[in-house]
C-alpha cells in the first residue's frame, strides 16, 4: 500500500523531529477507547443520555468540517441531519423497513437531497452559499412543518421504531437503554468519522483543500470545482444524514423545530470554538462545550442562563482564540517536544 | 372581492413599512461594514421591549417610548461596533459568529428580565380609518403610524446620505473603505453612525409594531429571515434596492398568506429569494460584489 505509506510518511515529516513513535500513539489509541468503553458506568441516567447525544453530534459536527474544507460554510447541514431522520423514521414507520437498513436509507437520502440541492446552491459562494443554504433548509423545513402527510405537520413523527434487541447467545442488547445505544452509536461513529478521516487524507481531500485555497489554480489544471464541492457536499450530507437517523430512533420523535437554525447555531459555535483545521477540532470543540453547558451550567442551577454564557463563550473564542481549541493542542504538543528536546 | 383586494393591498403596504426599517438598517450595517448582522431580529426584539417597559410599566406616552427604544437600541449598536465588530474587522465570518454569539445574549436578558411569556400590549389608539372612502376597507390607526414613521425616517435617512457632507463620506466608505481613509474620512467614525442609524431603524420597528404584534424574547427570529430574503432580492448593499425589494416581498408575503397560508407564504419568499440568487446573484438592485 504505497499510498499509505506516504500518507504516513508526510504526517511524520510534519511532526518533527521530536515527534513519538507508533507505540506512544498506541498506547494513548488503547486508551482512549478504554475511557470511552468505561465512561457510561461512571455517569448518571441522564447523563448516559447526554452522552448518547454528544456521540451522534461528534458525527455532525465533523461531517460539517468535511464541508468546510472546500471552503464553503453551509446554515442547512442541521436540516440535512434531519432529512435523514425522517426518511429513516418513514422508511421504517411507513414501508417496514428494518431499522438498521432504514437508517443507511435515510443516510443516502441526505445525500441524495444535498446532490440536487448542489445545482442551485454551488452557483454561488462565500456569503451567497451561506445565505443560499439556509433558505434551501429553511423550504425543507417549512415543507415537513406544512404536509402532514408524509411529514406529520408541526408536531412531526412520533413512535418512530427503535433499534430492535440484538441476540448474541444467551446475552441479549436492548437498545432503548441509553448505555447500549452509546455503544451503538459509538461503533458507527468511529468508523464514520475513521472513513472521513481517510477521505480527507485521500487523493480527493486534497483537492478539496486546493478548491478551498486555490480554486482558479486547480481549475487551470483541469480540476472541476464544482464537482469536488459537490462531492464534499454529497459526502458530508450522507454521514449528517446518518447522525440524524441515530437520533431518530433513539428519540423516537422527530419535528421540524428540532432542526431549525437555532440548532444549527450550536453546530456552527462547535465547529468555530474547537477550529476546523484538523480533525480533532470540531470533536474538542462539541466535547469541551457539551460538558460546560450540561454538566458545569447545570451543577450551577444557572438553567436560564445557559444561552448567555454559550454567547459570551463564543464572542470570547472568536475575540481572543480565533484558531480555536485546537491551536492550543497545537501549542502544547510544542510545549512539550520543546521541553523533550532540551532534556535529550 | 374588490374590497378583499384593497384590504389585502393596505395589510401590505403596512408590512412593506416595518420591514423596509428594518431591511435599511440591516443594509446599512452590511455596507459601510461589511458585516452581516445576525443580530438584527434581536435589536428590533429590543425595540419592542423598550415600550414594554417605558410605555406598558412606566406609563410614559407611546412615542416617549419609541423614541426611547430607538435611543436605547442605538446604543446597543454603538456598544456592539466597539466591542464585536471593530476588533474584528478583517474577518467578516468572525463577525457573522460574534454577532450570533451577541443574540444569544441579548435573548436570554429579555427571559430573564421580562420572562418567555408574550407581552400583548393595548395599543395607544383603537381608532381606524376607512381608506379609500370604503366601508370594508379599515387602517388601524396604529398602523398608520408605522407607515408615516417609516416613510419620514427613510426620507430623513436618504436625505442624509445624499445631501450631508457627512453623508457623502458615510457612502464612500461603504463604496471602497481605504480610499475612503486616504481621503481623510474616519472609518471608525463612519461604521459608528452606521451602526447606531441602522440598530436605531430596527430598534423603531420594534417599538411601533410592538403593541401590533406578541412581544416575546424570539421574536427576531422570523425577521432575521425576512431581512435576508430582502436584501438578496434588492441586491446587496444598496438601500434604494432594501426599500424596493421589502414593498415587493410584502405584498407578495401579504397576498399569499390572505388567498393560501401563512407557512406557503414563507416557502414562497424564500423560494423567491433562491431564484434571485441562483438567476441574479446581485439582486434587483445591486452593482458589485461586496461579499
Amino acid at each position: 500500500m504505497p499510498e499509505r505509506g506516504a500518507a504516513e510518511g508526510a504526517r511524520a515529516g510534519a511532526r518533527g523531529p521530536g515527534a513519538r513513535g507508533p507505540g506512544t500513539w498506541l498506547a494513548g489509541f488503547g486508551l482512549l477507547t478504554a475511557a470511552l468503553i468505561a465512561l457510561p458506568h461512571f455517569l448518571s441516567f441522564s447523563q448516559q443520555e447526554i452522552a448518547v447525544f454528544l456521540v451522534i453530534n461528534v458525527l455532525l459536527v465533523v461531517s460539517y468540517r468535511l464541508l468546510t474544507l472546500t471552503g464553503e460554510w453551509s446554515l442547512g447541514h442541521v436540516v440535512i441531519m434531519g432529512v435523514g431522520g425522517y426518511a429513516s423514521a418513514i422508511f421504517s414507520k411507513a414501508l417496514g423497513v428494518p431499522v438498521p437498513l432504514a437508517m443507511l436509507a435515510g443516510a443516502t437520502t441526505a445525500a441524495a437531497v444535498a446532490f440536487l440541492l448542489a445545482f442551485p446552491l454551488f452557483r454561488m459562494k462565500g456569503f451567497y452559499f451561506l445565505i443560499g443554504s439556509f433558505a434551501a433548509g429553511e423550504v425543507i423545513r417549512l415543507l415537513w412543518k406544512r404536509f402532514r402527510i408524509p411529514f406529520g405537520g408541526p408536531k412531526g413523527l412520533k413512535l418512530i421504531p427503535s433499534v430492535p434487541d440484538l441476540e448474541l447467545g444467551a446475552l441479549t442488547i436492548d437498545f432503548f437503554e441509553p448505555v447500549s445505544y452509546y455503544y451503538l452509536c459509538l461503533i458507527v461513529v468511529s468508523i464514520s468519522v475513521f472513513i472521513l478521516y481517510r477521505i480527507e487524507r485521500s487523493r480527493i481531500g486534497l483537492t478539496f483543500h486546493a478548491v478551498h485555497w486555490q480554486d482558479h489554480l486547480a481549475e487551470s489544471i483541469g480540476v472541476s470545482t464544482w464537482r469536488y464541492r459537490t462531492l464534499a457536499f454529497v459526502i458530508a450530507s450522507f454521514f449528517a444524514g446518518l447522525s440524524g437517523a441515530l437520533l431518530a430512533h433513539y428519540i423516537g420523535t422527530v419535528n421540524p423545530n428540532r432542526f431549525d437554525v437555532g440548532e444549527m447555531v450550536f453546530v456552527l459555535i462547535w465547529a468555530i470554538v474547537g477550529g476546523t483545521a484538523t480533525i480533532y477540532g470540531p470533536i474538542l470543540g462539541v466535547v469541551v462545550l457539551t460538558i460546560i453547558n450540561e454538566v458545569v451550567l447545570r451543577q450551577l442551577g444557572f438553567d436560564q442562563m445557559r444561552p448567555l454564557f454559550y454567547g459570551a463563550i463564543l464572542i470570547a473564542s472568536i475575540l481572543f482564540l480565533p484558531q480555536g481549541l485546537e491551536s492550543l493542542v497545537g501549542k502544547a504538543r510544542a510545549a512539550w517536544t520543546g521541553r523533550g528536546g532540551s532534556a535529550g | 372581492m374588490t374590497e378583499l383586494l384593497l384590504q389585502t393591498l393596505v395589510n401590505g403596504v403596512y408590512a412593506a413599512s416595518y420591514m423596509a426599517l428594518i431591511a435599511v438598517g440591516f443594509v446599512l450595517i452590511f455596507g459601510v461594514m461589511g458585516v452581516i448582522n445576525f443580530a438584527h431580529g434581536e435589536l428590533y426584539m429590543a425595540g419592542a421591549y423598550a415600550v414594554v417597559f417605558v410605555y406598558a410599566e412606566q406609563e410614559f406616552p407611546f412615542f416617549v417610548a419609541v423614541a426611547a427604544g430607538a435611543i436605547f437600541v442605538g446604543l446597543i449598536g454603538l456598544l456592539m461596533e466597539r466591542a464585536l465588530f471593530r476588533p474584528l474587522r478583517d474577518n467578516p465570518l468572525g463577525g457573522l459568529i460574534v454577532s450570533i454569539g451577541f443574540l444569544l445574549i441579548l435573548q436570554t436578558l429579555a427571559v430573564l428580565g421580562f420572562g418567555v411569556r408574550m407581552e400583548h400590549i393595548p395599543p395607544p389608539t383603537q381608532q381606524t380609518l376607512n381608506v379609500f372612502g370604503i366601508e370594508g376597507v379599515i387602517l388601524p390607526l396604529q398602523r398608520l403610524y408605522v407607515i408615516v414613521a417609516t416613510v419620514l425616517l427613510l426620507g430623513g435617512l436618504w436625505a442624509f446620505l445624499r445631501r450631508s457632507k457627512f453623508g457623502v463620506a458615510l457612502r464612500a466608505c461603504a463604496q471602497d473603505p481605504e480610499a475612503a481613509a486616504l481621503q481623510g474620512i474616519s472609518i471608525n467614525q463612519a461604521a459608528r453612525t452606521a451602526m447606531f442609524i441602522g440598530a436605531a431603524l430596527a430598534g423603531v420597528a420594534g417599538a411601533l409594531t410592538a403593541p401590533l404584534v406578541r412581544t416575546h424574547p424570539f421574536m427576531g427570529h422570523p425577521v432575521i429571515i425576512t431581512a435576508f430574503i430582502i436584501i438578496i432580492v434588492g441586491g446587496i448593499g444598496s438601500l434604494e434596492g432594501a426599500v424596493v425589494a421589502a414593498v415587493l416581498y410584502a405584498m407578495v408575503h401579504t397576498f399569499v398568506t390572505t388567498f393560501f397560508d401563512g407557512v406557503i407564504a414563507d416557502i414562497v419568499g424564500l423560494l423567491l429569494m433562491l431564484l434571485v440568487l441562483v438567476i441574479r446573484p446581485t439582486g434587483l438592485f445591486g452593482i458589485g460584489d461586496r461579499a
